[in-house]
């Protein structure tokens, strides 16, 4: 396994609690189908959407910033579903309220070098242009069921 | 998708994809013979319906044994992933169908495969597509013969009947000044020789029937997606960037990104068109493309001694293979396919069509068979068979004219193919 695939596989497997900011609760959009994935694989999520400000969603209620995350929840990581052009003011706002912060994650098209750079040099670890439901399909093995170049190779035997 | 290049070439041949399986712990990949995979419960019935995970179906959809050999296949190829299905000619389908509409056209090379030059120029337009052919070294008229109708641009890297090599690089230029696919297919070559998507190709298709199975027992095809086209940007390919209204308008590229293409292959290409391979041949081509690195090398050892004595005897008129300092392309193998130029070339014998029937028929070793890419030496006179539905115009252009012979040369002593030859040219030319 590479060095990206290794940090990816350990945020993965150390992250508990996920803050999904611009996700949608229409079925069809593909913010939907990840918070609902991250659901399944028992993360907590915290959705942050204020279009979609108190309705509910996998029994949690969409808040409209992350200010507004009960201070006494360590969230670990932040998922942001957003233009690159609008990252920046969510990760200051991020570093500032959210001290258990250890991840910035920027979905598929999301790029933001100075933002990268700021989570960076405040001691976290950055994700620009993935999603974390096809890089844990990946990594862990469900793309395989799809034809796809997972990248991982191991002669152990893994017993479901 | 993923930095895969820590291993090697050969490591990857024996190991993407394959895993000991989790329930018996057998080392070689299990032969799933079964056609329904049983839901945990409704919900995941619904989620794997809807595409919101991955998982087995219906084996007209994906199944385990064939979901290793796509990956294998993907991987070698460097592309993010790749879809099997049962033939050669069902993959360039698999490969068109996502992109095409009727009245879109396809810019493909004149010197292709025969029975490709019959499904384009003649099949597809029952679908409401066109190919127009042009001449792949004149860079000019592939550039003009682009419209705005185009949808991809299609070639073979080492080309059959052997002899041409594509130049990958020069024909990606204008595929991505024009914004459109460059599909190549990569059968003679194998990923060994060439990696078209490190040349700027957007899809790989393969026929597995030939040296990727290497031992001719099962056919196969295979597309693999590079992940690198952004299918929204120009509006062109509404099937992956529209909703789809068989999946509750779902957007494929938006939905899977990268994953787009091979996305789509499974849940709408062969959910309805049904070109499905099957799980034997899989298990097949998985146990062929173990050794493919080590056959390839023979083959084009052989290829090379072989074509290198026909040149020099007096009995034969040409021998084109690229691999022949003589060839005008033989530059071009060092950059597109170093590694060598294939087991695939033609020649053409004195004495023209009858020469070369009679050649043909006295042959012990080389069988006479329309199949390429076998561990066994083969030999075919296509203007008598696979290029027969042709002109003579598209024979001369394809490498296929009546004096003219294919060779697919395999891995035996390559004296013995030496000796074989020279006893049936005997015959051939009194």
């Amino acid at each position: 396994m590479n060095i990206t695939d290794l940090k990816i596989k350990r945020i993965l497997n150390s992250t508990k609690t996920i803050a999904c900011i611009g996700v949608s609760p229409e079925k069809i959009r593909p913010s939907y189908f990840v918070l609902r994935y991250l659901y399944l694989k028992h993360y907590n999520i915290i959705p942050i959407n204020p279009k979609y400000e108190g309705e509910i969603i996998f029994g949690q209620r969409f808040l409209s910033s992350i200010s507004e995350i009960d201070p006494s929840v360590k969230v670990d990581m932040l998922d942001i579903f957003r233009r690159s052009e609008s990252v920046l003011p969510i990760v200051i706002d991020g570093l500032s309220h959210l001290k258990n912060l250890k991840t910035i994650w920027m979905q598929i098209g999301v790029t933001n070098s100075v933002a990268k750079n700021l989570a960076i040099a405040a001691g976290l670890e950055v994700i620009e242009n993935r999603c974390p439901k096809i890089e844990y399909q990946r990594i862990f093995g469900e793309l395989r069921m799809s034809g796809f170049n997972t990248g991982i190779i191991s002669s152990r035997l893994v017993l479901n | 998708m993923s930095d895969t290049e820590s291993y090697g070439f050969d490591t990857l041949q024996i190991h993407a994809g394959a895993r000991p399986d989790p329930t018996t712990g057998s080392r070689q990949t299990p032969i799933h013979q079964t056609t329904a995979y049983v839901f945990r419960d409704a919900e995941h019935a619904a989620a794997l319906f809807n595409l919101q995970e991955v998982g087995y179906i219906y084996s007209r959809l994906t199944n385990p044994t064939i979901a290793v050999l796509q990956e294998r296949i993907a991987t070698l190829e460097g592309g993010v992933g790749g879809v099997c299905c049962s033939s050669g000619h069902a993959a360039q389908i698999m490969a068109l169908f996502p992109l095409m509409r009727p009245g879109c056209n396809i810019v493909v090379s004149t010197r292709l495969y025969g029975g490709t030059v019959t499904q384009f120029s003649q099949t597809i337009k029952r679908f409401g597509w066109s190919a127009k052919f042009v001449d792949f070294d004149d860079l000019s008229t592939v550039t003009d013969a682009i419209d705005e109708d185009t949808r991809a641009i299609f070639c073979e890297s080492i080309a059959n009947p052997g002899g041409y090599v594509t130049d990958l690089d020069k024909i990606s230029a204008i595929s991505d000044k024009a914004k459109i696919p460059l599909i190549v297919d990569n059968t003679s070559a194998t990923p060994y020789l060439c990696r078209p998507i490190e040349h700027g190709a957007t899809l790989v298709v393969h026929s597995t029937t030939k040296y990727l199975t290497g031992n001719g027992t099962v056919t196969g095809g295979c597309v693999v997606d590079s992940g690198k086209f952004d299918w929204a940007a120009s509006g062109k390919f509404p099937s992956l960037s529209e909703p789809e209204p068989a999946y509750h308008g779902l957007k494929f590229s938006e939905t899977f990104g990268p994953l787009a293409f091979t996305f789509f292959g499974i849940a709408v290409s062969l959910r309805d068109l049904g070109m499905t391979m099957n799980p034997q041949a899989a298990h097949y081509t998985l146990c062929g493309i173990e050794t493919l690195s080590l056959r390839m090398e023979r083959h084009v050892e052989n290829a090379r001694k072989v074509a290198e004595w026909l040149e020099n005897d007096p009995r034969i008129e040409f021998v084109s293979y690229a691999g022949l300092k003589s060839s005008p392309y033989h530059k071009r193998v060092k950059h597109i396919c170093p590694r060598g130029a294939g087991g695939l070339f033609t020649f053409g014998v004195k004495g023209g069509y009858k020469a070369c029937i009679k050649l043909v028929d006295s042959l012990e070793i080389f069988s006479h068979v329309a199949n390429l890419g076998d561990a066994r030496s083969l030999i075919i006179h296509s203007a008598s068979t696979t290029h027969r539905q042709l002109t003579k115009e598209q024979q001369e252009a394809a490498g296929a004219a009546p004096n003219t012979v294919r060779v697919s040369i395999g891995i035996e002593s390559f004296e013995d193919l030496l000796t074989d030859l020279d006893q049936a040219l005997t015959k051939a030319s009194s």
